[in-house]
């Protein structure tokens, strides 16, 4: 499977993030502060994790203004781009899990446990009724997305062990096991995606030859059915292009797999099937 | 369309599986909040029931710590993951007049009406060991007692006949409650291989009268 811009730009991301946070521990260069649970830019800009507010709120307390400023400013973010690009773009597990997927398919591994995608919506109410019921963060004792993150800056511990339980059990347990079955962080996140302004289109869906290669990539491979095969459905049906599916993680793999450039970055507005039927019977026309 | 029997036993397998990840993550989350004796939260920090709800971990308090003497606990050290603390014996609080680190906290988990760092109270000093401390034995040490920033007030020397020698006086260092912030100066300073002095969470530390009791000689006319 080839790289691709979007993979290049999205490690970018990752690690340019990364080594802003490390900027000061390692080099004294104080453009960041803190992780991202909170973090403070310049002595300017709060920037909090809304999914752990949403856990000391379950847990009773009322966080100071500089945190709920810093959680608005995050949903507000994530409301434009979509939840879960924090996944593809941000979040430091990404590079493990990314790498266990890596393996996993040059390893030819395909057999592996069935979980439900669902799962994760189940774990994420969990771990809002466990701030509730022992009234503490619960879930950041073992979050191995904040364990990680707060690792590479403050020190890891022994949270290393947790990171490597990830990375197995996506390797051998069940393919895109955490991130696209069991993370709570992303589970939240994705209820942000329902209104993302950002999303990737299947813009000429009707250039599709079938080579499967977009679902082999997409760590959430159930997003892309809709838009992409929407119209064959019939014109009742009527489904747009567009990706609408909260857990679409803009990750932009299948811009960079497609031979036949069906994708596109783009907005979610204007997603009619219409255009679609159009070119389709364009096709039609041809043969 | 699956049916309902289906259905219900598809939520019964996710609420016994997810159930079983939160009974040990509630179970886990109970133990972490016995706050191990030697860790001591910042200045300000909110009493220990309500503190692993307000804090985040973002560690805003340890950056900004001038001593740097704060940490945040990584995973197996035996304090709630990502919480900041410090350990009186290797770096005491330094009770820094504009304290910073409460300055830091977004979250209000270090309390920002804490504004004289002299009315902290992030523990309390307690003479642990009189067997071995040297004022107990007779020598005037009295590092402890020096090293304190609220000196006479938050320890004093309290003058005793030394039974030994028949002829000197012991000067007993006396923690006074009300006046110490918990820094841990004196357990810092203290000259023995092992600390004579402690500094405990003050919930461990301190006795309490029962409601009934009246100390006649304190007691205002009625």
């Amino acid at each position: 499977m080839k790289t691709g811009k979007y993979l290049v730009l999205r490690r970018i991301s990752q690690l340019g993030i990364l080594a802003l946070f490390l900027a000061g521990p390692v080099a004294g260069l104080w453009i960041v502060k803190g992780n991202l649970n909170f973090s403070y830019t310049l002595d300017f800009l709060p920037l909090t994790d809304p999914y752990v507010l949403a856990q000391s709120l379950a847990a009773g307390h009322a966080p100071g203004k500089k945190a709920l400023i810093g959680a608005a400013i995050a949903l507000v973010f994530y409301l434009l781009v979509g939840g879960r690009a924090y996944c593809a773009w941000v979040c430091p597990m990404n590079l493990v899990t990314d790498a266990a997927a890596w393996l996993r398919a040059k390893l030819g591994i395909r057999a592996g446990a069935f979980l439900s995608r669902s799962t994760r919506y189940w774990i994420l109410a969990t771990t809002l009724v466990l701030a509730l019921a022992t009234g503490s963060i619960a879930w950041e004792l073992v979050n191995p997305v904040s364990m990680l993150h707060r690792g590479i800056i403050y020190g890891l511990g022994a949270a290393w062990t947790i990171v490597l339980a990830v990375f197995l059990f996506d390797l051998f347990v069940a393919k895109r096991g955490w991130c696209g079955h069991l993370c709570p962080v992303g589970a939240f996140y994705s209820l942000l995606g329902r209104f993302a302004v950002l999303r990737v289109s299947a813009a000429r869906r009707a250039q599709c030859n079938d080579c499967m290669d977009c679902y082999a990539v997409c760590p959430e491979p159930p997003v892309i059915t809709p838009a992409l095969k929407g119209a064959l459905r019939g014109a009742a049906k009527g489904i747009g292009p567009v990706i609408l599916d909260r857990n679409c993680t803009n990750c932009g793999r299948c811009i960079d797999v497609c031979s036949k450039d069906v994708f596109e970055f783009g907005t979610r507005f204007g997603n009619r099937a219409s255009k679609v039927s159009f070119n389709l019977a364009d096709a039609k026309e041809v043969s | 369309m699956i049916g309902r029997r289906q259905f219900l036993l598809d939520a019964a397998k996710m609420a016994g599986g997810v159930g079983m990840l939160g009974l040990g993550v509630g179970l886990y989350a109970r133990q972490a909040r016995a706050l191990p004796p030697h860790a001591i939260r910042p200045p300000g920090a909110l009493a220990e029931g309500d503190f692993p709800g307000a804090c985040v971990r973002c560690g805003l308090c340890v950056r900004d710590c001038p001593p740097k003497i704060l940490d945040l606990s990584r995973a197996g050290d035996g304090v709630a993951t990502g919480t900041p603390y410090f350990v009186a014996r290797t770096g005491p609080c330094e009770m820094c007049e504009d304290i910073p680190c409460v300055k830091a906290c977004p979250t209000g988990a270090l309390d920002s009406k804490l504004t004289d760092i002299n009315k902290s109270k992030m523990g309390l000093a307690v003479l642990v060991d009189q067997e071995t401390c040297l004022n107990f034995l007779g020598l005037r040490c009295d590092v402890c007692y020096r090293v304190c920033p609220l000196i006479d007030k938050a320890i004093t020397l309290e003058p005793q006949h030394n039974e030994r020698t028949q002829k000197h006086t012991r000067f007993i260092p006396v923690v006074h409650s009300d006046k110490c912030t918990g820094c841990g100066k004196c357990e810092s300073a203290c000259v023995l291989e092992t600390a004579a002095i402690k500094v405990f969470p003050v919930a461990l530390a301190k006795g309490r009268l029962g409601e009934h009791y009246r100390i006649g000689w304190q007691e205002t006319p009625r």
